[in-house]
C-alpha cells in the first residue's frame, strides 16, 4: 500500500507487458489521425465523428490523470476540477471568438450591445497570450484557492465540499451575461486556428495528435513523480499526514504544488477540448461534471495513474452508447456504476486485473 | 365659489341617483364613445348603487345591444333587457369598449365599491383610486373618508384623496395634501412627491419645501420597510437552509461521512406532500386543507425509511472511508433523481397552498409578510426543538451523542453503535422529509428540488461545525441573513461567490467552524 500501485503491478506483471500493452495503445492513437486524413471511401478511414469522440475522451482522460495525482497520491479527492478544465478551455475559446471575429467583437458582445471588449480580453487575439492565460488562470486560482486551504489543513470531505461549492460559483458567475463569456450559450461557432480552418482533416489531425502528446507526457511525468521521493512524501501524506508531520516534514508546500499542476494539467486538456468538441459553456462547471471525473478514477482504480485513463475511457465510451440505445436509463447505469466501484472495486479495473494475474 | 360648486354638486349628487333610474343603460347605448366617456366620469363622481350590476356587466364585456339600441345584458347565451323587459329585436351587438373606456369604467367600478359592505373590497377601491382617481372624485372621496371606520381603509382613501388634492389649484390644498403623503410612506406616494418635485411641476415655494421633507419622510419609512423585508426573506431562507441542514449534519457529525443523497431526501419529501395532495383530493376533499399537516408525519416516515434502507444496503459497509461514502451517496442521488424523473416526469408537479397558507400580512405599505414562510420559520424552529429534545433528553440521543463523541468507545460501553448509525441514519433522512413538505409549499416542486439546496447546506455544515445543533442553527440563519442583505447590493451570483470566499476565510481562523466539539482527535 505504501508503494504506488502501479509500480507494484508493473513489477508483478513484468516490465515487459506493461510496455508493450502501453506501445500498443499508443501505437493505434497516432494511428488514428493519420488514417482520418485517407480519403472518406478508403476502407480504413476514421471519420470526423470517432476522431472527435475519441479526442474529447482523451481530454477527460488527462483530466483523470490530473485528478488521480491529488486524490490517488495525495489523498485530496477534489470535486471541483470541472472549473479548471473549463477555466483552460474559456482562455482558449476566447482566442478562437477573435480569430473567428476577425476585428470585429465576438457576436454574443455585440448581441449584448456592448461596444468594447472588457479589460481581460485584453491580448487574447495573440495566440501564445492565450496559451498563457490558459496555464495561469487555472494555475493561480488553484494556487490561491490551494493556499487558503491547506494552511488551515482543510481536509477529507471538507476539501470536497469546498472545491464542489467553488465549481459550482464559477458556474454561476460564467452563467451570466454581464461576465463576458458569452452567458449559458458559452463559445461556439469557431472557425480558424492560427490561420487553419478548424473542420479541416489536417487541423484536426494535429489537435488529435497534440492531445496524445500531452497525454504522453503527463503520464511520464505522472510516473516520475510517483516513483520520486516527492511521491513517497505524498503517498505517506495521504496514509498518515499527521505522522508525516511529526517526521519533520511540512505538508503544505507539497500538497500545493501537486494541486497546481494538476489544475493547470486541466487546463491545458480544457485547451485541447474546445478546438475539437467545438464548443465551451458555463455547463462544464457543473459540480456532476467535475464529480463524474471522480468516478473514472475510481473506476480505474486510484494511484495507478494507468487506471485512472482506462476509467476515463470506459465510462464515456459507456455513455457514448447508452445516451444513444437509452439514453432514460444511463443516470441508473451511471448511478449504479457509484455504487459498485466504491462497494466492490475499490482498487478499480487495475486492481481486478492485478487480482487476476495472481 | 367654492361653496356654489358644493351646492351644485350635492344638488348633482341628490339628482343623480334618481336619474340613474331612468335608464342609465339606456342613455350608455344611445350616446357616441365621447359621450360615453363623460357619463362613465359622472358615474364616478356620483355613484348609486343601482348601477352596479350595470357597470359590472359593461366590464364584463356582457351588455349588447339591438337594433333600436335597448340594452341587454347576456347570459349564457341568453340576452336579458337591462332595464324593462324588451325582447331584443334582431341579434343584440356587443358594445365594444376601448382602452379609455375600460379604464374610466374601473374608476367608476371602485368608486362604486366604495360603498361595500366588505372592508377588502372597500379596500382594494381606494387602492385603485390611488392610482387612477379623477378630480371629480373629490368630493366623494372627502364623504367616504369622513364616514369609513376600518383603519386600512380609511388610510388607504386619505392617500387616494391626497393625491386628487395635489392637483388642487388652491396652494394651502396641495400643502396639506403633500403633509398627508409624508405621512403615509407608501411607494406610491413617494412617486406622487417624486413627479411633484420633478420638471418645476410645482411652483408655490412652500409646496415644494413641504414636499422635500416629505418626500424624505416617505423614504426613510420605505427604507425602513426594504430593511425589515430583507431581514425577514432573510430568515427565511435560513429556516429553509436549517431544515436542509440539520439532518445532514447529525448523520456528518455521527458517521463523518457526506450524504450527497441528502438533498433528494428533500425532494422525495416534496413528491411524498404532493401524493399525499392527490390522494387526499380523491379519498378526502373536505379536509384537503389540511393536507400539509398530514404529509408530515407520511414524509418524516417515507424518508426515514428510505434512509435507513440506504444506510443498511450501501453506506454501512464503507465505513471509514469517507470520501468512497460521498462518492457512492451521490450515485444514489442520481439513480433516486432519475427514478423520480421516470415515475412522475420530468415537468414540476403541482402542489398548491391550502387556504390557510396563502396570503400575508400586511405589516408596512411596502412589507407584505406571506403567511406560509412565517409558518416555516415556526416550523424550522419547532423541528429544532424537537430534534435538541431527542439528542438531549431520551435515550437513543444519548446514544447518539456517545457514538458521536467517540466511537470506540462508546461500542465498549455497551452502546450499539450499529444500531444507532442507522436510526440516527433515518432521523437525519426523516428531517429532510419533513424540510421538503416544508419546500413544497414555496417553492418548485421538481426532479431536481434537492440539487439547488445540497451546496448551500453543505456550507451550513462546514460553517456550523458538527455535533452541535446551535453551530447549524448560527450557521443557517447567518447565511441566510447575509445572501439576503447581499442579494440587492451586488446581486445575487456574486453574493453567493462572496459568501464562499468569506466562509474559506472564516475556515482559516476556526477549522472546526463555529462551535466545535472540545476533544482531542489525531488520526
Amino acid at each position: 500500500m505504501n508503494q504506488p500501485l502501479t509500480l507494484t503491478a508493473a513489477q508483478k506483471a513484468g516490465p515487459k507487458a506493461t510496455v508493450i500493452a502501453l506501445g500498443l495503445a499508443l501505437a493505434v492513437l497516432v494511428a488514428m489521425p493519420l488514417l482520418h486524413l485517407l480519403p472518406a471511401e478508403h476502407a480504413l478511414h476514421v471519420s470526423a465523428y470517432t476522431l472527435t469522440l475519441v479526442g474529447k475522451i482523451l481530454c477527460y482522460a488527462i483530466v483523470a490523470l490530473a485528478l488521480d495525482l491529488v486524490w490517488g497520491y495525495a489523498g485530496l479527492l477534489s470535486l471541483g476540477h470541472g472549473l479548471f478544465f473549463a477555466l483552460g478551455g474559456y482562455a482558449m475559446g476566447m482566442y478562437l471568438m477573435r480569430q473567428s471575429a476577425g476585428d470585429g467583437l465576438p457576436a454574443f458582445m455585440s448581441f449584448l450591445a456592448w461596444n468594447e471588449l472588457p479589460w481581460y480580453w485584453y491580448g487574447t487575439s495573440s495566440f501564445l497570450w492565450a496559451m498563457c492565460l490558459v496555464v495561469l488562470v487555472p494555475g493561480v486560482l488553484a494556487f490561491v484557492f490551494g493556499f487558503f486551504a491547506f494552511r488551515s489543513r482543510i481536509k477529507g470531505v471538507y476539501f470536497s465540499i469546498m472545491t464542489q461549492a467553488l465549481t459550482f460559483a464559477g458556474m454561476l458567475l460564467f452563467f451570466r451575461n454581464e461576465t463576458g463569456f458569452g452567458g449559458n450559450n458559452g463559445f461556439t461557432d469557431f472557425k480558424t486556428i492560427l490561420g487553419f480552418s478548424i473542420s479541416a482533416p489536417a487541423t484536426r489531425a494535429t489537435l488529435f495528435l497534440a492531445t496524445v502528446a500531452l497525454l504522453t507526457g503527463s503520464l511520464y511525468l505522472g510516473f516520475r513523480l510517483a516513483r520520486s521521493k516527492f511521491g513517497r512524501v505524498l503517498t505517506a501524506l495521504r496514509d498518515a499526514e499527521n505522522r508525516l508531520m511529526f517526521c519533520g516534514y511540512d505538508p503544505r508546500g507539497y500538497k500545493l504544488f501537486i494541486w497546481t499542476l494538476s489544475a493547470v494539467l486541466c487546463g491545458l486538456a480544457g485547451a485541447l477540448y474546445v478546438p475539437q468538441v467545438g464548443i465551451i459553456n458555463p455547463s462544464e462547471m457543473a459540480p456532476t461534471q467535475s464529480i463524474e471525473a471522480a468516478v473514472w478514477v475510481a473506476l480505474g482504480g486510484r494511484g495507478t495513474l494507468i487506471g485512472p485513463l482506462l476509467g476515463a475511457g470506459l465510462v464515456n465510451g459507456m455513455k457514448s452508447w447508452f445516451t444513444v440505445a437509452f439514453p432514460e436509463y444511463w443516470l441508473f447505469a451511471l448511478g449504479a456504476l457509484f455504487i459498485v466501484v466504491t462497494l466492490y472495486l475499490p482498487k478499480g479495473v487495475i486492481g481486478l486485473i492485478k487480482r487476476r494475474g495472481e | 365659489m367654492n361653496t356654489a360648486l358644493h351646492r351644485l354638486l350635492l344638488l348633482l349628487l341628490l339628482v343623480l341617483p334618481w336619474a340613474a333610474q331612468a335608464g342609465d343603460a339606456a342613455d350608455y347605448a344611445k350616446a357616441s364613445p365621447a359621450k360615453q366617456a363623460r357619463l362613465l366620469e359622472s358615474w364616478a363622481a356620483a355613484p348609486a348603487p343601482e348601477r352596479l350590476p350595470l357597470i359590472e356587466a359593461l366590464r364584463a364585456n356582457r351588455v349588447a345591444i339591438d337594433q333600436n339600441k335597448t340594452p341587454f345584458i347576456e347570459e349564457n347565451g341568453a340576452y336579458r333587457a337591462l332595464e324593462g323587459d324588451a325582447e331584443p329585436v334582431g341579434t343584440p351587438k356587443k358594445l365594444r369598449l376601448n382602452n379609455r373606456l375600460r379604464g374610466l369604467l374601473n374608476t367608476a367600478l371602485a368608486s362604486h365599491q366604495l360603498f361595500a359592505e366588505d372592508p377588502a373590497q372597500r379596500l382594494a377601491a381606494a387602492k385603485r383610486l390611488q392610482r387612477s382617481g379623477q378630480p371629480e372624485q373629490l368630493e366623494l372621496l372627502q364623504q367616504r373618508l369622513d364616514v369609513e371606520e376600518d383603519a386600512a381603509v380609511s388610510e388607504a382613501l386619505t392617500l387616494a384623496l391626497a393625491n386628487l388634492q395635489l392637483t388642487a389649484s388652491d396652494p394651502a390644498v396641495r400643502l396639506a395634501a403633500v403633509r398627508l403623503l409624508g405621512e403615509t410612506g407608501a411607494p406610491l406616494a413617494r412617486v406622487r412627491l417624486e413627479n411633484l418635485l420633478a420638471d418645476e411641476a410645482e411652483t408655490d415655494a412652500a409646496v415644494r419645501k413641504a414636499a422635500e421633507t416629505s418626500l424624505a419622510q416617505v423614504k426613510r419609512k420605505l427604507l425602513i420597510g426594504e430593511l425589515l423585508g430583507q431581514a425577514f426573506s432573510g430568515l427565511s431562507l435560513g429556516s429553509i437552509l436549517l431544515l436542509a441542514a440539520l439532518g445532514l449534519a447529525i448523520t456528518f457529525g455521527l458517521l463523518g461521512v457526506i450524504n450527497m443523497a441528502h438533498g433528494e431526501m428533500l425532494m422525495l419529501g416534496a413528491y411524498t406532500t404532493y401524493m399525499v395532495q392527490v390522494l387526499m383530493a380523491r379519498l378526502a376533499p373536505e379536509a384537503l386543507a389540511f393536507y400539509p399537516l398530514v404529509a408530515l408525519p407520511v414524509a418524516f416516515f417515507v424518508t426515514a425509511a428510505i434512509g435507513m434502507a440506504l444506510e443498511r444496503t450501501v453506506i454501512r459497509h464503507l465505513y471509514g472511508r469517507p470520501l468512497e461514502t460521498l462518492l457512492a451517496t451521490w450515485g444514489i442521488s442520481l439513480i433516486l433523481i432519475q427514478l423520480v424523473r421516470v415515475l412522475f416526469g420530468a415537468q414540476n408537479v403541482e402542489v398548491a397552498n391550502p387556504g390557510w397558507l396563502s396570503g400575508g400580512l400586511q405589516v408596512l405599505p411596502n412589507l407584505v409578510l406571506p403567511y406560509n414562510r412565517m409558518v416555516i420559520i415556526g416550523f424550522a424552529l419547532f423541528v429544532v426543538l424537537l430534534t435538541w429534545l431527542l439528542l438531549n433528553k431520551t435515550r437513543l440521543g444519548l446514544n447518539v451523542r456517545a457514538v458521536t463523541q467517540n466511537r470506540n468507545m462508546a461500542a465498549c460501553c455497551g452502546v450499539p453503535t450499529g444500531r444507532i448509525d442507522m436510526m440516527a441514519f433515518g432521523l437525519g433522512s426523516g428531517i429532510a422529509g419533513l424540510g421538503g413538505v416544508a419546500l413544497s409549499q414555496i417553492g418548485n416542486v421538481g426532479p431536481d428540488l434537492g440539487q439547488s439546496y445540497i451546496i448551500d447546506s453543505f456550507l451550513v455544515v462546514v460553517l456550523g461545525g458538527v455535533g452541535q445543533l446551535a453551530g447549524s442553527i448560527f450557521a443557517a440563519f447567518g447565511l441566510g441573513i447575509a445572501n439576503k442583505i447581499l442579494e440587492p447590493q451586488i446581486g445575487a451570483v456574486l453574493g453567493k461567490i462572496l459568501i464562499l470566499a468569506l466562509i474559506i476565510l472564516f475556515i482559516q481562523k476556526r477549522p472546526q467552524g463555529l462551535f466545535a466539539l472540545k476533544g482531542r482527535v489525531i488520526d
